[in-house]
C-alpha cells in the first residue's frame, strides 16, 4: 500500500527544484522510488553543477541512501529520470565517484592505500594487472588530491577513521569523475577530522571542479564549504541555498524536532534544541522567546 | 659434503615414481589452494572451505562405489556443495553459518551411507581412511595430468577474477557500483574454491583438506601487507608443507625401523607451526613500521 505523501513537502523555499542546465553534471527530474509497495522518493528534482558542493539531508529513513543508489544505478526500479553528464546512471560509472557508508577494514587486511586506490582505476576489470606507467600515474593523481602521501603505502586497517575516509575518497576519484557521491562521510570521526574532510570536499569542488553531493546527519563541518542543500523529507525534495534552508524554522519542520542556527565565531551552527517550548501556533519557541517556526 | 648431505636427505627418493607423483599433485594442490585460500580467508569463508572439504569425502566415497576416478567424484560432489553454498545465502552474513553447517551434514550424512556401502557391497579395503586423510604416494598415476589441468584451469579462474573479487572483498557495494556481479564472481569463487578443496583432499584427504587452503593462506595474510605478496608466501608456504611432508613421510621409514608416518601428519604439522609462528611475527613487524609513525607523530606535536 502506497503512503499519502501529497501533504508532505515540508517547507517552500523560492527557487525550489532548481531545473537543470546545460551545464549540470547532474539532472534529476521527477524520481520516484518504492521498494516492496512503500514509497520512499516521490517527485524529486533537483540538478547539480560542476564547482558545486550540495548536502543532502534529512530524518534517518527519509531516502537518502536510496537516493544514491538510484544515482549510481544500483536501485532497482527507479522512475523518473537521472542524467549524468547527458548519460543514464548505468552508462556513466566512469564519470561518478562513490563513497559507501563507513568501510570496516579489517586490522590485518592486507591492503594498502595504494591497492585500494588502484582498484579505483581497474578493480573492474578481468584478468591479471600488468605494471603501467599510466596507472601509477592515476593512483599519484588520486591520492595528491586528497593529501594521502604520507600513508598510501600503509596498510589500511591501521589508520585512523579520517585517513581510511581520505583512502576511500581518493578511490572515487581515480577514475577522474565529474560527480562525488560520499553516504556520510562525517559519521564516527573526531572534531578535527570532520573539519578536515569538509575542507577537503571544498577544495575538490573550488580546485578540481567536481560536483559533490554528501549526506550527513551533523552538517555543521560542512555549513561553511557547502553552496546548495537538498532535504528529503516523507519522500519528497526540496531544495536551495545553505542561507535559505539553514533557518531554525525550516530545519526544525523538516526534522520534526526543534533546532537552534546561531552565529558563533563568525560560523553558523545547527544544534539540536530538546528546550524549546511548544507556542500557541503550534511553532517551537526557542528559551530566548524567538519562535523557530517548526510544528510542533 | 652434498654427498654427507645426500645420504642424510636420501636424494634417491626422487627417483621414485610414486614420490614423483605426490610431488607434482601434492604441489598443484598446495599452490592452487594457496592461492584460493588467501581470498577465502579475506571474505570470511574459512568454515565454508572446511565444509567443502568435509562434504567432498562423499564423492571420494562414492567414486570407490561406482568404481570412477576419485577426482571427478570429489570435485562433483565440492562442486554441488558449493553452487548448493551460494544459493542457501552464504553471502548474507546472518545465514553464513547456517548454510554451512547445512550442507555440511548433508554432506557428511551422504558419506556416511556411501562409506557404509563401500565397506558392505564391495571388496574395497582401506576406502575410509584413503577418503579421509588421503594416500599420496599410492596416488594413481594416470590421475597425475588430469589433477594438474585441474589445478591449472582453477589458477585460471582465480587469475581473471583477481580484482573484481578483491573490490567485492573490500566493500560488496563499491564493487556493485563499478558495474561488478558480485553474486557471480562469488559463485565462481566457491566453485573454484571446491575445486582446489578436491585437490586437497585427493593429496591429504578429505578431512585435512581445510588445513591446505587455510593454513598458509592465513599465516600469509598475517605477515603481509599486500594481497600479492600474501599470495605469493601462501604459495611458498604450501609447498614448504606438501613437499616438506612427503620428504619427511619418505624419511620417516628409516626414523621409525620401517614404520613411515602418514604423509598429511607431516603436512598438517608443518601448516600448524608455520602458522604459530606467523604470529609473534606480525606483531614484530607491526611495531617495526608503526614505530617511526609513533614517532613522527610524537615530532608533530
Amino acid at each position: 500500500m502506497h503512503e499519502d505523501t501529497t501533504s508532505a513537502v515540508p517547507v517552500t523555499i523560492p527557487g525550489q527544484h532548481a531545473k537543470a542546465s546545460c551545464a549540470s553534471v547532474l539532472a534529476v527530474e521527477d524520481l520516484t522510488v518504492s521498494i516492496g509497495g512503500r514509497l520512499l522518493l516521490q517527485g524529486v528534482t533537483f540538478a547539480l553543477e560542476p564547482g558545486q558542493l550540495c548536502g543532502l539531508i534529512g530524518e534517518n529513513g527519509a531516502g537518502k541512501t536510496t537516493l544514491l543508489r538510484s544515482l549510481i544505478g544500483v536501485q532497482s526500479s527507479p522512475h523518473g529520470q537521472v542524467s549524468i553528464s547527458g548519460l543514464v546512471p548505468r552508462k556513466s560509472r566512469d564519470l561518478v565517484g562513490y563513497v559507501p557508508q563507513k568501510i570496516n577494514f579489517a586490522p590485518d587486511l592486507p591492503l594498502r592505500v595504494y591497492d585500494l586506490v588502484q582498484l579505483g582505476c581497474d578493480g573492474h576489470r578481468l584478468g591479471p594487472r600488468w605494471f603501467s606507467g599510466r596507472l601509477h600515474q592515476q593512483v599519484q593523481a588520486a591520492l595528491d588530491a586528497v593529501g594521502a602521501q604520507d600513508f598510501a603505502y600503509q596498510r589500511i586497517g591501521e589508520l585512523s577513521g579520517g585517513q581510511q575516509q581520505r583512502a576511500v575518497i581518493a578511490h572515487a576519484l581515480a577514475r577522474r569523475p565529474r560527480l562525488l557521491l560520499l553516504d556520510e562521510p562525517l559519521a564516527n570521526l573526531d572534531f578535527r577530522s570532520a573539519n578536515e574532510l569538509a575542507g577537503l570536499l571544498g577544495h575538490l569542488t573550488r580546485v578540481h571542479g567536481l560536483a559533490v553531493l554528501v549526506t550527513a546527519h551533523d552538517m555543521n563541518p560542512l555549513l561553511p564549504v557547502m553552496d546548495h542543500i537538498v532535504y528529503l523529507a516523507k519522500g519528497r525534495a526540496a531544495s536551495g541555498s545553505v542561507r535559505e534552508v539553514v533557518q531554525s524554522a525550516t530545519l526544525s519542520k523538516l526534522y520534526g524536532y526543534p533546532v537552534a542556527v546561531i552565529e558563533y565565531g563568525g560560523r553558523v551552527l545547527v544544534l539540536p534544541h530538546a528546550d524549546a517550548q511548544v507556542g500557541e501556533d503550534g511553532c517551537y519557541l526557542m528559551p530566548n522567546g524567538s519562535a523557530s517556526g517548526g510544528q510542533a | 659434503m652434498l654427498t654427507w648431505l645426500g645420504h642424510i636427505l636420501h636424494w634417491s627418493f626422487l627417483n621414485s615414481g610414486s614420490v614423483q607423483t605426490a610431488l607434482l599433485v601434492g604441489g598443484s594442490a598446495a599452490v592452487v589452494c594457496a592461492v584460493i585460500g588467501v581470498f577465502t580467508i579475506l571474505r570470511g569463508y574459512a568454515f565454508a572451505g572446511h565444509a567443502l572439504g568435509d562434504v567432498s569425502s562423499a564423492g571420494g566415497s562414492a567414486s570407490f562405489l561406482l568404481g570412477i576416478s576419485p577426482l571427478v567424484g570429489f570435485l562433483g560432489i565440492a562442486g554441488i556443495a558449493a553452487v548448493s553454498l551460494e544459493f542457501l545465502g552464504v553471502r548474507r552474513a546472518r545465514e553464513q553459518d547456517v548454510a554451512t553447517g547445512i550442507v555440511l551434514g548433508a554432506g557428511i550424512g551422504l558419506s556416511a551411507l556411501f562409506l557404509y556401502l563401500d565397506t558392505t557391497t564391495t571388496s574395497t579395503t582401506g576406502a575410509a581412511v584413503m577418503v579421509m586423510f588421503g594416500s599420496m604416494f599410492t596416488f594413481p598415476a594416470n590421475l597425475r595430468w588430469p589433477a594438474v589441468m585441474t589445478a591449472a584451469v582453477a589458477l585460471a579462474m582465480m587469475a581473471i577474477l583477481y580484482r573484481p573479487l578483491l573490490l567485492s572483498m573490500v566493500d560488496p557495494e563499491l564493487a556493485t557500483t563499478r558495474g561488478i556481479s558480485t553474486r557471480w564472481v562469488g559463485l565462481l569463487h566457491l566453485v573454484t574454491l571446491a575445486a582446489a578443496v578436491a585437490l586437497a583432499a585427493l593429496s591429504v584427504g578429505a578431512v585435512l583438506a581445510s588445513a591446505l587452503v587455510i593454513g598458509p593462506a592465513g599465516a600469509a595474510v598475517r605477515i603481509s601487507r599486500r594481497p600479492v605478496l600474501a599470495i605469493f608466501l601462501a604459495v611458498i608456504l604450501g609447498l614448504a608443507a606438501v613437499w616438506g611432508g612427503i620428504w619427511m613421510a619418505y624419511e620417516s621409514y628409516y626414523w621409525f625401523a620401517g614404520n613411515a608416518w602418514p604423509v598429511s601428519f607431516f603436512v598438517v604439522t608443518i601448516i600448524f607451526l608455520s602458522y604459530l609462528m606467523s604470529v609473534p611475527l606480525q606483531y614484530a613487524l607491526w611495531r617495526r613500521i608503526a614505530r617511526p609513525v609513533q614517532i613522527a607523530a610524537n615530532a608533530g606535536g
